[in-house]
């Protein structure tokens, strides 16, 4: 029998299986800190005297969550981090000036490869997957047990496999793609199963999409999104890798390794064309609530918010772009556009997309995940809605009482356009 | 190891996320304590008052997914801090069920059937449970009715509990 590129990535992996096959403890290649869920983890190492790290070299940290910090206690959040980051030599530590969202801002760094195992903090650890890599959201004890030891446990790596067929039309996204997905699985369809993306569908994609299709894995209950790594993922992390392989075609061979078997064992083959597909929206208060944007066509919004880990990058932005370009925002909403890093920020300033979007009525903010979840830079009052190209639409996650509507950059800008929620006019049915 | 004895709370709804059991404008706090008065704040459930219903309990009875979306730690401190150690349901997400158990707290998985039983017997009363981990039973009762139900724990999951939680585990093993 075959193995899936899980189970591949598990066996290299495996450190020890103190009860069978029902748990695996594995070696980490990575594991990711920010300031929301380290700090309690730190402050619980030092209390134990046990303030050390497994290997500096292999922990990447970035304050990301709240920054600038905006009181006294998220101020303390980014001290505990800093602080910890330089006692233990922690090189690759980002903070103001130069930190982005997390899972923008590591992938942009070269930190995940092919084969990787990475833990972080962070649900949205699974959009780290779309580099051919295990990659997990976990707790703070985790998190502290990976900073310390370097290993993690996770049970057998059950796997979904996507089979995507056909071509997604103009104007139809990966967001689309994994709204769609989200809403045959339901929230609780993929739990404790990793997420195979494969087919023609994904070999077309970008690994900014791919990285937005693995992003929203968790939103279904998946432990983890993956995609095979191909020469796209070699073209991407080819100034990082240039070093190790003489040649893309040698990073090539060495990768291909990791890939499902062609007879491998799958809990589930779903296979899809989704060459029909529109763009997706969510309404209500779970991500598994997903219709078409023509269903909720002139749904009243008064935010818009194009940023987040799920679509902050530079792809997102130029797609938003190329739809405000000489067009202002309506008067009955706010716009706020967040860069998810300082590359991206800088390049939308080349590219001219900045200037589109301040002359379009965007206020352009510093990359960072607040307005995500409510903590800053865009927190809904109550009975506002957002028009958002986040991850969750769960009650008050923007702000208490609000109510989110998860979609694409495209939709997010046709929104801001027209006050409501619209079809992008990129969209060719 | 703690305690999983005490009045129970029931949540008539499956896919509570953890947003729900504790807001993220209260994650900026560093201190496990400081999330005591927050815990379901924002879950809106006829019938349920965060600032009434909590107070006294020590264990949840709720349908599937329990725990769902953000990984945050905060979700199962924020019962730990109230007191209440053991969550029993269909299902929970992956993150929070390894949350609990990694603190040394109890996720408990029961049939869809039997946990639709306890609802109808005992939602609504004025009910108990105790947690036995060497019998592997939770006895539950309320006035004049009582009764027995068997669970299932992995092996590993019973050694966190009585190690105390992950970190104790792995820092003797690995």
């Amino acid at each position: 029998m075959g193995k899936t590129i899980a189970q591949k990535i598990f066996e290299s992996h495996l450190v020890d299986k103190p009860f069978g096959d029902e748990v695996n403890v594995l070696r980490l290649d990575a594991v990711f800190c920010h300031e929301i869920t380290t700090p309690i983890a730190i402050n619980d190492l030092v209390a134990r005297g046990k303030d050390r790290v497994f290997d500096p070299s292999k922990i990447k940290a970035v304050i990301d969550h709240v920054t600038p910090a905006k009181d006294s206690k998220t101020a303390e959040q980014g001290k505990i981090l800093r602080d910890w980051a330089r006692r233990n030599g922690i090189k690759d530590f980002f903070d103001i000036g130069r930190n982005g969202v997390c899972h923008a801002i590591f992938p942009e760094k070269g930190f995940v490869r092919p084969g990787y195992t990475v833990i972080m903090g962070d649900s949205h650890t699974c959009t780290h997957g779309a580099f051919g890599a295990f990659a997990a959201g976990v707790g703070s004890t985790d998190l502290e047990v990976g900073i310390l030891k370097g290993v993690c446990t996770f049970k057998e790596p059950s796997t979904i496999k996507f089979v995507l067929n056909g071509t997604l039309k103009e104007g139809v996204y990966a967001k689309d793609l994994i709204l769609f997905l989200i809403k045959e699985l339901t929230v609780n369809g993929a739990t404790n199963m990793v997420m195979e993306f494969t087919g023609p569908v994904i070999d077309a994609m970008t690994m900014e999409s791919r990285m937005t299709l693995c992003n929203m894995a968790i939103e279904a209950g998946g432990t983890c999104g993956i995609c095979y790594p191909d020469q796209v993922t070699v073209d991407y992390l080819w100034p990082f890798i240039q070093d190790d392989f003489a040649t893309k075609e040698a990073a090539l061979a060495e990768y291909s390794k990791w890939k499902s078997d062609a007879d491998a064992e799958y809990a589930e083959v779903r296979t899809y064309d989704v060459s029909e597909l529109e763009p997706m929206v969510t309404f209500g208060y779970k991500p598994d609530q997903v219709k078409p944007v023509r269903e909720m066509q002139g749904t009243p919004v008064q935010q818009i918010y194009i940023g987040s880990c799920t679509n902050g990058r530079i792809e997102d932005l130029r797609i938003a772009a190329g739809i405000l370009k000489g067009k202002k925002i309506s008067d009955n909403v706010r716009g706020i556009v967040s860069p998810a890093t300082p590359k991206i920020f800088s390049q939308a300033l080349e590219e001219g997309i900045i200037k589109i979007f301040q002359d379009a009525g965007f206020c352009v903010t510093n990359p960072t995940c607040g307005a995500c979840l409510g903590m800053s830079n865009g927190v809904l009052a109550s009975g506002e809605a957002c028009a958002s190209t986040t991850n969750r639409n769960f009650n008050g996650r923007m702000g208490k009482g609000g109510t989110v509507h998860l979609m694409s950059p495209a939709s997010a800008a046709a929104a801001a356009i027209t006050g409501e929620i619209t079809n992008s006019p990129l969209y060719k049915a | 190891m703690k305690t999983f004895s005490g009045k129970v709370l029931f949540l008539d709804r499956s896919d509570i996320n953890t947003d729900e059991i504790i807001p993220a404008k209260y994650l900026t706090e560093i201190t496990k304590e400081a999330l005591k008065p927050y815990l379901l704040e924002d879950l809106e459930l006829p019938g349920f008052n965060p600032t009434k219903d909590i107070s006294g309990k020590a264990a949840v009875i709720t349908r599937a997914n329990f725990g769902c979306g953000s990984s945050r730690e905060h979700a199962p401190w924020a019962l730990e801090v109230n007191d209440i150690n053991v969550v029993i349901a269909e299902n929970f997400a992956r993150i929070f069920r390894q949350n609990m158990y990694n603190c040394g707290m109890m996720a408990i998985e029961l049939d869809a059937d039997i946990i639709d039983g306890l609802f109808k017997n005992y939602a609504g009363k004025d009910c108990s449970l105790e947690v036995n981990l060497d019998t592997r039973n939770i006895t539950i009762s309320t006035d004049g009715k009582q009764e027995v139900i068997s669970f299932k724990i992995a092996d590993f999951d019973e050694c966190l509990v009585r190690a105390g939680g992950w970190v104790e585990y792995a820092d003797k093993n690995y």
